[in-house]
């Protein structure tokens, strides 16, 4: 991968309460600008290596860099796409994408004329002044993501952002996702326990065994993207082996 | 055409219920199973004589003094203990297994310790109001600060929230349904003191009205004073549970 790193773990350690190891000894290194995927059987503490590279969890042991610095906490460069979605539920979808510049003290015209068009990308204009509880699981998906896209981080996170809503929404919001970050300079760490997904999504996929969660291999499925249409990428001979590979290693983990 | 005849049939079924109990109460009263005991179109007639002579509502404005300036009492400190004990564990610790046992105590037996400690006037009405009433409203303070959504607080210092924020911006508003259910709840109670104060402490307002027509064996009048207190808590209660779904749609409250 001749892409430079912007996100570092070296030796992530993660111990709870009561002894209980999430994550032992975690090194990797996440490329600039590229989809990178840590899958994993649950349990496997990839969303706890998630919230530790979002700063939102102290590691007990190693350290994690982002961008040349050591990560003590959430910060402006990284955003979070949250897998119940965590939406305010009594403001509108408006307030909701615009909540992350509300908090960073932007002014209300100019961070609502940001949210509104992060609204219209994810195909949601004419919500914006819906609440949460009128949407469904995949619309309001599509709000913590415009959330996360209008803050303009140069690194989204998101935890298991698709597994609560229906595989056809979660076909869809894949597809429009890659369309999405295809035209902006995002990197995204994305957690799934879907091998599917991961494949169909990764330029770069992180497997993690079971508790306590280790780097078990890291694979780079190589598939061509651009110009072609989502079935061809499933039908792609890389796609298919990647997804082979990933099943390989995990069904040892299936107890 | 269906939720019409739905609501149709509610309304039929509350009217019957209605007039099944007050038609018992008459036929009671007319048995007679008591001579103390005046059947319902007595004790109506007896309410309208009390109304015409202004002698009720000279009694509640004398009753209602101690009950409003405790609920207000109890609606700033409790409400701000309750908040606090939320938001600090010190406090917390400290408090908790005060309110815990107040909350469980028959609070109505310290009542004769107020009178005297505090005699015979306004202080103790008041004392008897906010005794009874605090435990609940600070308890439903602290349990709607605690209940806060973890993931909405994640999502907060994710978006680079600071800790005032987070109070303002998202467990205020999380607790807002359930602080106002503690004070909805704590008028009850606080109905109940100040009804118990009147009868033990010294007889004024409503409880002076109960007590001097029971004594001068005006049956008709001491249940219309009886009836009418029940009736205006009933409704003042159920008004405050309307205005709360108002203010708080369960949909969008988030708990």
């Amino acid at each position: 991968m001749s892409a430079e790193a912007i996100v570092e773990a070296r030796g992530v350690g993660k111990s709870y309460d009561g002894g209980v190891e999430a994550l032992k000894d975690v090194s990797l290194a996440l490329p600039r600008g590229k989809l990178s995927t840590l899958l994993g059987p649950s349990g496997c503490g990839k969303t706890t290596l998630l919230k530790i590279i979002a700063g939102l969890i102290p590691p007990s042991r190693g350290e994690v860099w982002v961008k040349g610095m050591k990560v003590e906490g959430p910060g402006p460069e990284r955003a979070f796409v949250f897998q119940d979605f965590a939406l305010l539920p009594w403001a509108n979808v408006l307030r909701n994408v615009a909540f992350g510049l509300e908090l960073r003290g932007t002014p209300k015209e100019q961070r609502d004329e940001i949210a509104r068009r992060q609204i219209a990308e994810v195909g949601l204009s004419s919500f914006e002044s819906s609440y949460p509880h009128q949407l469904s699981g995949g619309m309001r998906q599509r709000v913590g993501l415009a959330r996360a896209l209008a803050v303009d981080a140069d690194i989204i996170l998101m935890d298991e952002p698709f597994s609560s809503v229906d595989e056809q929404t979660r076909r869809k919001f894949q597809e429009e996702l890659l369309d999405l970050l295809r035209h902006k300079e995002k990197t995204v760490i994305f957690v799934t326990h879907s091998i599917e997904e991961a494949a169909y999504l990764s330029d770069q996929i992180v497997l993690l065994s079971p508790r306590p969660g280790a780097v078990s291999r890291i694979i780079h499925p190589n598939i061509e993207r651009s110009g072609r249409n989502p079935d061809e990428i499933r039908r792609d001979k890389n796609y298919l082996d990647a997804v082979d590979e990933i099943w390989q290693i995990l069904k040892q983990y299936v107890a | 055409m269906e939720r019409k005849n739905l609501i149709g049939t509610r309304r039929l079924w509350q009217l019957i219920s209605i007039i099944f109990f007050f038609g018992l109460w008459e036929l009671a009263g007319r048995w007679p199973i008591s001579l103390a005991f005046p059947p319902f179109s007595t004790t109506v007639l007896a309410l309208l004589r009390m109304t015409a002579d202004g002698s009720l509502l000279k009694a509640y404005l004398s009753t209602l003094q101690p009950l409003v300036i405790g609920i207000v009492l109890c609606g700033i400190a409790g409400i701000g203990f309750g908040i606090g004990m939320g938001l600090s564990r010190s406090i917390e610790w400290f408090s908790l297994p005060i309110f815990i046992i107040l909350q469980a105590a028959p609070m109505a037996a310290i009542i004769p310790l107020i009178t005297y400690i505090y005699g015979i006037g306004l202080a103790s009405k008041v004392l008897a109001v906010v005794v009874l009433a605090a435990p609940v409203i600070v308890m439903n303070s602290y349990k709607g600060i605690r209940n806060t959504n973890p993931s909405l607080i994640q999502m907060c210092r994710a978006f680079l929230g600071t800790r005032r924020q987070e109070v303002i911006k998202i467990i205020l508003p999380h607790a807002g349904a359930l602080i106002f259910a503690g004070l909805r709840l704590g008028l009850a109670m606080g109905f109940i003191g100040i009804v118990i104060a009147e009868l033990m402490i010294t007889p004024t307002g409503i409880g002076d009205l109960i007590t001097y027509h029971s004594s001068v064996a005006d049956y008709p009048e001491m249940f219309g004073a009886i009836a009418s207190i029940i009736v205006l808590a009933a409704l003042t209660i159920h008004a405050l549970e309307r205005l709360e779904r108002k203010l708080f749609p369960p949909e969008v409250r988030g708990s």
